[in-house]
């Protein structure tokens, strides 16, 4: 197994202004993408997953800022770059951007413009980074479309992005994000929107190429399914913090998290008995700006202990290692 | 005894082109869709986008005007009316039997008015006084687990399974004997879906409601539907009680969306694998069966010959011309 | 849901509070709120703003240039104005106002002037400033006076209610055709819609300065004050109403697909109860957004009307035509205050436009 990472997330904390006053989107959040390998970012609504993946890319909307931690390109390389440093806008991280890490997004309209064909669209990609010249460009745009599975690649490069199915957007989608070469990619919720036969057809592509390219592959999603399929590691995340950080199969078979468990127990199974009724979790998901005190999810905890977990939170997760971030975890240690 | 029938459905969206808007093209979104739901059994419809498990949840609800076919929704006394030819105005009073709990806890309630009198309006308009209006609300809340301050309330101050609550208490406020859910927890968190499939669950044993499932996700329907009807471009290819469409599928498109289903256990995940191709264009189907393009077991004869839906086991009906030659495999 | 008070407040908020709330962000639209109420404060009370007869006209007292009140002398407090002696300067003919420092004339609150009826009912002849006794010719000029010797000020408070009015009544008259035909066309769809939708186009195909020039010069000379007045807002809204059609169409097309309209269908509302329950609310505050964006349209159509001498014609007074008499540079030049009319034009337009900006963004608490 690979232990080095190319990016590694170093307690970062995300802060929006609002009209109410700061929210904080994220908090001490520590990630490793190594190479070859699948990091799954788990969570619901509001938790903070896309934001994360934003945040690394320096896309964050304008109210929003890194008020904490770094985000390492290379970590303990000569050439260790600290891209929360750098200036959104400057060249060196444009470079980053599609050229060291692509981005997959949830609705590959949002990544296509209308206007033009997805060849124009894909060549402009490849020459941004490492121009090899039109007819070259146009040479690897097709061989591109032909390894994310799109039939009959040397006409579909003139086709535009209205006529294709949402499936074959997705797929012009993951070509665009690996046009720069990038090693690593990050993937936000890249099947939500599809149905669950596409859905199962673009996971297979994007472990394909995932492996064939050993790229470091962070997959956002908020389906444990996905995440079971797909991911080596896991991080799962409840608003805004990492509450638990585990191999694939430790995470299913020995949750340490109730967060975790209670998630993984209110999935539906395909092999339920008739009118079964699933595990839950109380409540719902807070507000951003009605976070509660101490650990986040104490108020739906069915393990909580009181005066304990309401105080303050447990200390994060340390960088790198496998763990939950729960008082009771630190007790039995 | 079915409290609705549904026989030979169809609805068509007509294609328009040029100055002249003529037709060019339909859109068949549902073709001769035939199933029926006994009383207080839940009947899931489920597909894939375009597949018109929608279209005939909404032609059923009379929300769209079917183009062929009969609907027929039968009283307790057995006397039964087909609503597929009637006009508004002689639906109106029909509409309290089947109620709608939509997909959208945002969309699907008026922002701009109070939670009990979002609530309350069916009763206001079937002419039920002030006094019983609030009684009724005081039952409705406490039956889909809100708590009474929500009364005073907007829409704004709740949560999306909040949402979907309040949207459950306004279905059946009328006391409805058909509940149409049309995907209702596909756009809420999984930890509050569970939530609100179990009240599903629960109200159904309560009120002995019959229901309409509509859902892409097999993983829910397992848990809430007595039998299954699987969808693919506009028409019903399989129908089976539930336990056996899981286990004993009988159309290989029915096994292809159980395969694909991501599982949650990294054990499984050769298990997963998908159909190769794309969803057929309902405009354009292929001849024969639908799904031929992307079956692996398709013979020249499903190329050519529409199958239809025969039965192949007691309850279980299949259209696949090959349904009982093949062993096809289900999940656990 | 076991917030503060403060969230159990929100919780319970109306679309009024929730727009409100909003709409006290927009700083600019707020201040224009404010800048607004007091134009149609001066509307109201314009003749008693008003400090001189606005139609009174005296030769001996043209083009005075703007006085100021002279709030102290050798006696202390003691507020006045000086009287002007004019002496015609035999070069340029103009005439030199020259303060008289012998004749003071004391200004005084709620001073006696010329008659009018307050809100049209009630005959008085109080006006908030004044001189204590008033004279045949001199005065309080604070914008200078025309070439009449018409004190510009009062004009200008009593053509605020004229241009002020016009363009409510013209948006009231647009407004009933828009809905009325906004709501069919969009209700309906169909042939309907499609009628309207090319009569729409067609009037705003038209070039609206040609087509005013034309229905104005159809207009009887013979007509009173009253008639044109009323001929010009029918003109203006008779073209003004396609916008608002347009906005109401474009919201009935949209609601009408919305969950929450079939939800009330699918309970067996009727059409009527789930027009004014439920898609009228939802596009009441687009309306006003959409009127407070037309109202100063509207203004502008009057003034420039006016201005162009194919509006409102004198004795009716006007922002138009007061602007009418700056028009000419030699005049300008001699009597630069006369462009002070053009103020008020400005500043009305603008905080318009600020507050229906505002508005439509707060219009839609739960978009």
């Amino acid at each position: 197994m690979v232990e080095f990472s190319l990016l590694s997330v170093r307690e970062l904390a995300v802060e929006f202004r609002a009209d109410t006053g700061t929210v904080r989107a994220l908090d001490s959040v520590s990630l490793d993408l190594r190479p070859g390998r699948v990091l799954g970012v788990v969570g619901e609504s509001g938790c903070g997953k896309s934001v994360t993946a934003r945040a690394i890319l320096r896309i964050l909307d304008r109210n929003g800022s890194i008020v904490a931690g770094r985000v390492l390109l290379d970590p303990d390389t000569p050439a260790e770059t600290d891209l929360s440093q750098l200036d959104p806008e400057s060249q060196r991280m444009r470079g980053v951007r599609g050229a060291r890490v692509g981005l997959i997004f949830q609705e590959p309209m949002s990544a296509l413009s209308m206007q033009y064909t997805i060849g124009n669209q894909l060549i402009e990609a490849i020459r941004a980074h490492n121009d090899p010249g039109k007819a070259a460009a146009r040479e690897k745009a097709i061989a591109l479309l032909g390894d994310a599975g799109i039939p009959r690649p040397e006409t579909r490069i003139d086709a535009y992005p209205f006529q294709l199915s949402g499936g074959l957007r997705q797929r012009v989608g993951i070509a665009l994000a690996l046009a720069g070469d990038p090693d690593i990619l990050i993937a936000d919720e890249p099947t939500t929107a599809l149905d669950v036969t596409t859905q199962a057809q673009i996971l297979t592509l994007l472990r394909r190429l995932q492996q064939e390219k050993n790229i470091a592959l962070m997959l956002i999603t908020h389906d444990m399914g996905v995440i079971a399929q797909m991911a080596d590691d896991v991080a799962v995340m409840y608003l805004g913090r990492v509450v638990e950080y585990a191999p694939v199969g430790e995470l299913f078979h020995a949750p340490r998290h109730p967060y975790t468990r209670a998630l993984l127990r209110s999935v539906p199974d395909l092999r339920a008995t008739p009118r079964q009724r699933l595990a839950t979790i109380g409540g719902a998901v807070p507000q951003p700006n009605a976070r509660p005190t101490g650990c986040p999810f104490h108020p739906r905890c069915p393990e909580v202990i009181p005066g304990r977990c309401d105080a303050a939170p447990p200390a994060p997760i340390p960088p790198g290692a496998a763990g939950a971030s729960c008082f009771r975890l630190e007790d039995a240690a | 005894m079915n409290v609705l029938e549904v026989e030979g459905l169809s609805k068509h969206y007509p294609i328009h082109a040029g100055f002249l808007r003529r037709e060019v093209g339909r859109v068949r979104a549902a073709e001769d869709v035939n199933f029926a739901i006994r009383r207080g059994e839940t009947l899931a419809l489920v597909g894939e986008s375009g597949c018109g498990k929608t279209t005939v949840a909404r032609c059923i609800l009379r929300a769209q005007q079917p183009t062929a076919g009969a609907i027929r929704f039968s009283y307790e006394d057995g006397q039964s009316v087909d609503l597929a030819p009637l006009s508004r105005r002689q639906l109106r009073p029909l509409r309290k039997h089947i109620q709608l709990i939509f997909q959208d806890p945002y969309a699907s309630l008026n922002p701009r008015m109070m939670v009990g009198d979002i609530i309350t309006e069916p009763l206001l308009i079937a002419g039920v006084d002030p006094v019983e209006r609030q009684a009724r609300l005081l039952e409705l809340l406490d039956l889909v687990g809100l708590p009474l301050a929500a009364r005073t309330r907007f829409p704004h101050a709740f949560s999306g399974g909040q949402r979907q609550r309040i949207g459950i208490a306004r279905a059946l406020a009328l006391q409805p004997k058909l509940i149409v859910a049309d995907e209702p927890v596909s756009a809420l968190d999984v930890s509050v879906q569970a939530q609100i499939i179990n009240l599903l669950l629960d109200l159904q044993d309560r009120l002995k409601l019959s229901m309409l499932f509509v859902a892409h996700d097999l993983g829910v329907v397992r848990h809430v539907s007595d039998r299954v009807a699987v969808m693919y471009v506009g028409r019903i290819v399989e129908v089976a009680p539930t336990a056996a469409l899981y286990t004993t599928p009988k159309h290989p498109y029915t096994t292809a969306l159980l395969a694909a289903v991501p599982k949650a256990d990294p054990a499984l995940r050769d298990a997963t694998f998908a159909p190769p191709g794309e969803v057929a264009d309902p405009a354009n189907p292929p001849p024969g069966c639908a799904f031929h393009p992307r079956c692996p077991f398709a013979v020249d004869r499903c190329r050519v010959e529409r199958p239809s839906l025969t039965e192949t086991a007691p309850g279980h009906l299949s259209a696949c011309h090959r349904a009982a030659e093949l062993t096809l495999t289900g999940v656990g | 849901m076991s917030g503060s008070l403060a969230d159990e407040r929100l919780a319970q908020a109306g679309q009024l509070r929730l727009t409100w709330i909003r709409f006290k962000r927009h700083k600019l639209a707020f201040i224009s709120l404010f800048v607004i109420v007091l134009f149609y404060l001066v509307a109201i009370f314009a003749d008693t703003l008003a400090i001189n007869d606005p139609h009174a006209t005296d030769a001996r007292r043209s083009y005075i240039p703007p006085q100021s009140i002279v709030w102290f002398d050798d006696t202390g407090f003691n507020p006045h104005v000086s009287g002007l002696t004019g002496k015609r300067d035999m070069k340029t003919f103009k005439i030199a106002y020259v303060p008289d420092p012998n004749r003071k004339l004391k200004v005084v609150l709620f001073a006696h002037g010329y008659s009018y009826n307050l809100f049209g009912l009630i005959p008085t002849d109080i006006h908030l400033i004044g001189l204590q006794t008033p004279q045949p010719i001199d005065g309080i000029f604070f914008l200078g006076t025309d070439q009449l010797g018409r004190d510009l000020f009062s004009r200008m408070m009593v053509a605020t209610r004229i241009s002020l009015s016009i363009g409510l009544v013209s948006v009231g008259l647009s407004l009933t055709l828009g809905i009325l035909l906004g709501g069919v066309s969009g209700l309906y769809g169909g042939i309907v819609d499609t009628v309207i939708q090319r009569i729409i186009e067609v009037i705003r195909s038209i070039p609206t300065i040609p087509l005013w020039m034309g229905v104005a010069a159809a207009l009887p000379n013979t007509w009173s004050v009253v008639q044109i007045y009323f001929a010009i807002t029918l003109i203006i809204s008779l073209i003004g109403w396609t916008e608002l059609a347009r906005v109401v169409r474009g919201r009935f097309l949209a609601l009408r697909e919305e969950d929450f309209v079939i939800a009330a269908e699918l309970v067996g509302a009727s059409q009527l109860r789930i027009i004014l329950r439920h898609m009228l609310p939802s596009f009441l505050s687009h309306i006003i957004a959409a009127v407070s964006l037309a109202l100063p349209a509207m203004i502008i159509s009057e003034t420039s009307l006016s201005f162009l001498g194919l509006g409102l014609r004198p004795p009716a007074i006007s922002w138009g035509i007061l602007l009418q008499d700056a028009q000419n540079v030699q005049v300008l030049s001699g009597a630069p205050w006369l462009l002070c009319a053009a103020i008020p034009v400005v500043l009305v337009i603008l905080a318009f436009n600020f507050l229906g900006d505002g508005l439509r963004d707060a219009a839609d608490p739960y978009g």
